[in-house]
């Protein structure tokens, strides 16, 4: 039971409440669970009937082949975060959840853009491509398809910029993230 | 052995005694391996009243309930117990049959998603994918029903599996690397529970149903009587504190007691043991409690801070928890004098609005009255099974539940139709108690084919159907917040309840009369076998105190 009660006073007034608060700022969750059938359904399910947002979401496989990594991000201005991760974790085939810390993150999110692109207009997305080292896997006469990876602010800086060109589509991945440093994710 | 036979050997190594089920095609090998398993079987009337049976078995005994049905619409006639289950967090296994793997995904006769179906509902669920799989997830399923904050789990069988022959070795340990409950409570926290107790002046408890799976009611009397701490319970809580006694407010919430209620408005500390804030219990949520810090213990970390943000959480086991905060509080040694005045205020709203009805005049029935006259039939030492409805709020402020385990009601679904199958299964579980259902005449009617049930097993649970020819409690918003507009809540004079008890085989009696009501239940409780009491009651009588939907507490009416 460790150390004996003391009789310290505890005003009732200092006590804060703690959990249920909203950060305000994205937060990018890495889920470790069981390669098993039905498990992304059960997460979809949870944040649909909770009524969470997921923004993007990326699954895969890990280095073991018995467990896959989702990755998804949400806003922590709409959600109280605790909140999702601890019906996150009612889940059985949930092994482990963690909150990536932004500065100790690294996140990187691969999209391709199909941009209607001829004459004049195709040397300046070529320039884009560029400055944002995407790059471009396929020409056709009217129109390039990029590939870019980055953050997912970098994707979306580079979408504003290439879109007045005549953006035809996109596909983007979500982010998926690892830790920085040697210990795990 | 066929993996059927293993099923067997299964539940038997988890001391299953009675299981409820259903018979169909899908589940047919099953229902041959219990043709001589050696495992009593009762065999329900409709799937849903065989997992409410299953409910009340577990919510009787703290066992975990077996419920079986075939694939299709034998599972979904499931679903219902299932979420019933889940919101009321009984740990009850429910088994179904599915169609033959080779016609999974092709609209096969009686084929339904069962794990797909029941997946928001469920506290785990496990379709079969191997035959020898089989063993070792009935002990999974086991075992997470059981264990941390308890639930329904569901294993769905297709039909060709259960008849593969597999080796079969005893299963003795569980494998989920993603499933541990943490039951011990962080010491640091539950001292700082013990000084914020020691100086609170105007504390309130406020237990729920999650005392009760603790097995923990003995040490929550302890913790409140360790000094002179006012309790409260939710719906689910009743009988986690010992009623009547000197330090119980009564039931909180929508239709609890004004002492109850008013004590949580002006507490400045709220210990909150195994209870999840409802909406019933809350009232406005901005305006619940405003003066009150939160300590809040529960085994379920996702409920603290979910609608009441706490300020000294503390996850596990209450049974665990409770003692050390007791030994906490105890060594603080606080000056007892200090609650002396929130309890001269308490005293106040009790004697000010006790709770009360007005008593007839003639020879007529009072609900409330009726819900007395079996509190003193029964010494209180009944178990008591309810439905959904005025007879269960009244069931729940007039019978005082002296222990845990006795007062069976579906609290957080609640689903009408829950009372005469949870009786069954609570008697099939405690054969020596007398069990009673308490129930409406709109609930009785969606299961009362169970009485089959009972007829023909013996079953000797006792109801008393409280009549008003109503669907009273929809009736009473109907009168007080649509302008009483009796929109579709009439439901006369049918069935006649004696005759339709008699025609399954149970002893059917009408009781009319105010002066002979007291000798009428203890005739019918006196009566072999099945019985239900058609108690005819007063028509339009609301259920009061009561606090509007949506509306904080201190704005109680009636």
């Amino acid at each position: 039971m460790g150390e004996p009660a003391t009789k310290d006073v505890l005003s009732l007034d200092e006590l804060e409440a703690a959990g249920g608060l909203r950060t305000g700022r994205k937060h990018i969750l890495s889920i470790l669970v069981e390669n098993k059938p039905g498990v992304l359904t059960r997460i979809a399910g949870l944040f649909a009937r909770r009524g969470f947002n997921i923004d993007t979401l990326a699954v895969g496989p890990t280095d073991d082949e018995r467990i896959s990594r989702i990755t998804l991000t949400l806003d922590g201005a709409v959600h109280p975060i605790d909140q999702v991760t601890k019906q996150l974790h009612k889940l059985v085939n949930v092994l482990k959840i963690r909150d990536l810390e932004p500065a100790e993150t690294l996140a990187r999110e691969l999209a391709m853009f199909k941009i209607s692109a001829d004459g004049v207009a195709r040397a300046e997305v070529m320039q884009i491509c560029e400055i944002f080292r995407a790059k471009i896997i396929d020409v056709s006469k009217r129109s390039l398809i990029v590939e870019v990876t980055g953050t997912y602010d970098k994707v979306d800086a580079f979408e504003r910029l290439v879109r007045p060109f005549g953006l035809i589509e996109m596909a983007r991945t979500g982010e998926i993230a690892i830790a920085r440093g040697r210990g795990e994710t | 052995m066929r993996a059927v036979d293993a099923l067997m050997e299964c539940l038997k190594a988890e001391g299953v005694d009675v299981v409820f089920g259903l018979p169909g095609g899908a589940n047919l090998p099953t229902y041959d391996a219990f043709y001589d398993a050696g495992i009593r079987h009762i065999l329900v009337r409709h799937e849903a009243g065989g997992g409410h049976a299953a409910e009340g078995y577990a919510k009787a005994t703290g066992k975990v309930g077996v419920a079986l049905a075939t694939s299709g619409p034998g599972a979904t006639n499931l679903v219902t117990p299932i979420c019933d289950a889940m919101m009321d967090s009984v740990p009850v296994v429910f088994i179904t049959g599915q169609v033959r793997t080779e016609l999974l995904g092709t609209d096969g006769f009686q084929e339904a998603d069962t794990i797909g179906i029941t997946m928001p509902v469920v506290k785990h669920s496990f379709m079969i994918q191997h035959p020898l799989e089989l063993p070792r997830s009935i002990h999974e399923a086991f075992h997470v029903a059981r264990t941390g904050r308890p639930g329904p789990v569901v294993v769905d069988i297709p039909q060709d599996y259960s008849r593969a022959d597999i080796p079969y070795e005893p299963v003795t340990d569980v494998h989920l690397p993603g499933y541990q409950p943490t039951t011990d409570g962080n010491q640091k926290q539950i001292r700082f529970a013990g000084k914020a107790l020691a100086n609170a002046r105007r504390p309130v408890i406020y237990a729920g149903g999650g005392v009760i799976s603790a097995g923990a009611a003995a040490e929550l009397t302890e913790l409140a009587t360790v000094d002179r701490f006012p309790v409260t319970c939710t719906v689910n809580g009743l009988g986690a504190f010992p009623a009547p006694h000197a330090q119980w407010l009564g039931m909180l919430g929508m239709h609890g007691t004004r002492a109850a209620n008013y004590a949580m408005d002006e507490a400045d500390l709220i210990v909150a043991i195994g209870a999840r804030f409802d909406d019933r219990v809350t009232g406005k949520l901005s305006e619940f409690a405003p003066r009150a810090k939160f300590i809040h213990i529960d085994i379920d970390p996702a409920e603290i801070s979910k609608n009441v943000p706490a300020h000294i959480p503390i996850v596990g086991d209450a049974k665990n928890i409770l003692p050390r905060l007791t030994a906490e509080y105890r060594a603080l040694t606080p000056d007892p004098q200090r609650l002396d005045e929130w309890w001269s205020r308490i005293r106040v709203w009790q004697e000010r609005h006790p709770l009360a009805y007005e008593e007839s005049a003639d020879s007529e029935i009072k609900p409330q009255y009726m819900i007395q006259a079996l509190y003193e039939a029964t010494g209180g030492e009944a178990i008591v099974t309810s439905d959904v409805g005025q007879h269960q709020m009244w069931t729940a402020q007039y019978y005082h539940f002296p222990a845990p385990r006795r007062w069976i009601n579906s609290g957080g679904l609640g689903t009408m139709g829950f009372g005469l199958p949870a009786a069954m299964g609570a008697k099939a579980g405690c054969p020596e108690q007398t069990v009673i259902c308490i129930s409406g005449d709109g609930s009785f009617q969606m299961n009362a084919q169970e009485l089959a049930t009972c007829a023909q097993e013996g079953i000797a649970v006792k109801v008393f159907i409280m009549n008003n020819g109503y669907l009273g409690m929809v009736r009473q918003w109907q009168e007080l917040f649509w302008d009483r507009r009796y929109s579709h809540v009439e439901m006369g004079r049918w069935p006649d309840f004696v005759k339709l008890a008699e025609a399954y085989g149970a002893t059917g009696v009408r009781l009319e009369d105010k002066a002979t009501l007291a000798e009428g239940i203890r005739e019918a409780l006196a009566t072999e076998g099945p019985v239900v009491v058609d108690v005819r009651v007063t028509r339009e009588e609301n259920t009061y105190p009561m606090i509007p939907a949506g509306q904080p507490a201190r704005n109680m009416v009636g």
